[in-house]
């Protein structure tokens, strides 16, 4: 890790990365956001932004049921739950005779809900705030081993699954004929979006993760044509949106998840004005 | 039977779906030949995609669907090619038809490129239906026809023992299904397969079937078109139809 440090500071001698939180949050940041550029691109597709939103908002049930189950880390009960809640929605959408977006909000009001309740018990809720916006300063260097495993499994995954996912979010019934097994792919991205929220949720907030995850891909839409530079694009969006978010944060003494995503909703609005004048 | 064609028939014995109480279709018996297009038609609800359905094997069905080769062998697997109605999509998603194609043929995933041989084939297959010049066209900036056509260029990669079109050129203008339809022609006589369409336009089906199933949750008749057109049951079932344009005639 000091080797690492130190390589920081020769390659980026800048201020606010005299301290190792900086060093460390900016590592966290590029670790991130290419994971969640990439998985925001189907996220887009699909149009499940309001599926990941409602699987930010898990996390205090996780938490909750986690204290309640006895589990010592607050990470594991929040990707344990973060999971199996995908899955549970997942199923319920396709079992149930409503629609998708009143499914998922039935889902997500439940889980805040039942959070709430657990956490507030005894009104010991202040403790949990920190959870609402975030604090990517606090990043260990072991969050960031874990970060790095997780960035390359997610990695790995997604170079398996994203072609049939892609028919898929193309036209369900063509995936099938072409023997993709389309409810697995959709349970298996359901739980890589759950993974990396979860896995964010510290640093960037509950409250913004959604937006880190659906702005930079919905902004490569605007102006991408194929899957390639729709990738690209949004890869490239959650960086710099991450990095220009960082040192804002540092400069103005805010939260980096807010500059964060300020950036982002930034460059969505410019792409947006452009998205005529390049897709025509 | 041409080197391409291993399939010779398709024997639906008494074939039957239920969904829930509801006998859908019930004691289908019918066959299809390679070779040869077959069209199903019939009212909206008739069954029509149901069939088409079990015969893919998405849904489960009672009777007996049997393949047989030039032999009279049973086939244990039949290769399927399918064409979807008119793909209904977010014409705004950053697609290319080499994107969809290339995900389809190859397991590179598209976002990290395509590999020189994957294009050389994609181009291959979109050449078979007169389709190559849109390979670098967003999917969403495709006509309904262009579209069909490239799904059918897919839908035959790899070569199936047969093709089913779900109703392919609805939505698509007139010039586009004639063009639609020619391709098919030149692939059914090139490669001599079973090809079972569904189709609603009556004029087309008697331009182009070679046999003609009409279905109202069973087969009410079947032949080549001049004789099913001719028939009681298909005149009870297009009654209001053939009031407003006697197309078949």
């Amino acid at each position: 890790m000091e080797m690492i440090d130190h390589v920081i500071e020769v390659l980026l001698p800048f201020e606010a990365l005299r301290f190792d939180f900086m060093k460390h949050a900016l590592l966290a940041i590029l670790l991130l956001t290419p994971l969640l550029g990439l998985l925001g691109t189907m996220a887009v597709n699909k149009q499940m932004a309001f599926f990941s939103d409602a699987l930010g908002h898990s996390a205090l049930t996780g938490i909750g049921l986690g204290i309640v189950l006895g589990l010592r880390s607050d990470l594991v009960a929040m990707l344990l739950f973060g999971v199996i809640w995908a899955l549970v929605i997942i199923a319920v959408r396709h079992g149930a005779q409503a629609s998708a977006d009143t499914v998922i909000s039935v889902c997500s009001s439940t889980s805040v809900a039942l959070g709430l309740l657990i956490l507030s018990r005894g009104g010991g809720f202040a403790k949990y705030s920190s959870l609402l916006i975030g604090d990517v300063l606090a990043v260990t260097p072991q969050d960031l081993l874990y970060l790095l495993l997780a960035l390359m499994a997610g990695v790995v995954l997604w170079m398996y699954v994203y072609n049939g996912l892609l028919i898929t979010s193309i036209n369900e019934a063509l995936a099938r004929s072409r023997s993709v097994k389309t409810r697995l792919l959709e349970c298996v991205f359901a739980v890589l979006v759950a993974l990396a929220v979860m896995l964010s949720i510290r640093w960037v907030g509950m409250m913004l993760i959604n937006a880190l995850l659906i702005l930079p891909a919905a902004a490569a839409r605007n102006i991408a044509r194929s899957s390639r530079q729709h990738a690209v694009w949004s890869v490239v969006f959650a960086m710099v949106s991450g990095i220009a978010g960082l040192f804002s944060a540092y400069a103005w003494n805010t939260s980096a998840g807010a500059a964060i995503v300020l950036y982002a909703a930034a460059i969505f609005a410019a792409t947006l004005a452009l998205k005529k004048r390049i897709k025509g | 039977m041409t080197p391409d064609c291993r399939l010779c028939r398709i024997d639906l014995k008494n074939v039957g779906v239920r969904r829930g109480d509801e006998e859908v279709l019930k004691n289908v018996n019918m066959h299809i030949h390679c070779g040869e297009l077959t069209v199903l038609i019939g009212q909206n609800g008739a069954g029509k995609t149901t069939l088409i359905r079990a015969l893919l094997g998405e849904i489960p069905c009672s009777g007996e669907i049997r393949h047989e080769d030039g032999n009279g062998k049973l086939m244990p697997h039949l290769r399927k090619g399918y064409v979807p109605q008119q793909l209904d999509f977010d014409r705004d998603m950053p697609v290319t038809v080499l994107d969809l194609m290339a995900a389809s043929l190859s397991h590179r995933p598209v976002w990290t490129g395509v590999s020189t041989a994957t294009r050389r084939k994609v181009e291959a297959c979109l050449r078979r239906v007169h389709a190559d010049q849109l390979i670098s066209r967003p999917l969403g900036c495709c006509s309904g026809g262009e579209i069909q056509r490239v799904l059918l260029a897919l839908a035959m990669e790899p070569v199936p023992d047969l093709l089913v079109l779900d109703e392919p050129i609805s939505g698509v203008d007139e010039n586009g299904q004639r063009l639609f339809l020619d391709t098919v022609n030149e692939l059914r006589f090139g490669k001599h397969m079973a090809i079972l369409m569904v189709s609603h336009d009556l004029k087309l089906v008697r331009d182009y079937a070679d046999r003609v199933v009409l279905l109202d949750r069973e087969v009410l008749v079947q032949g080549p078109p001049a004789i099913v057109f001719g028939s009681d049951a298909f005149a009870q079932v297009f009654a209001q139809r053939k009031e407003r344009a006697p197309i078949w005639k």
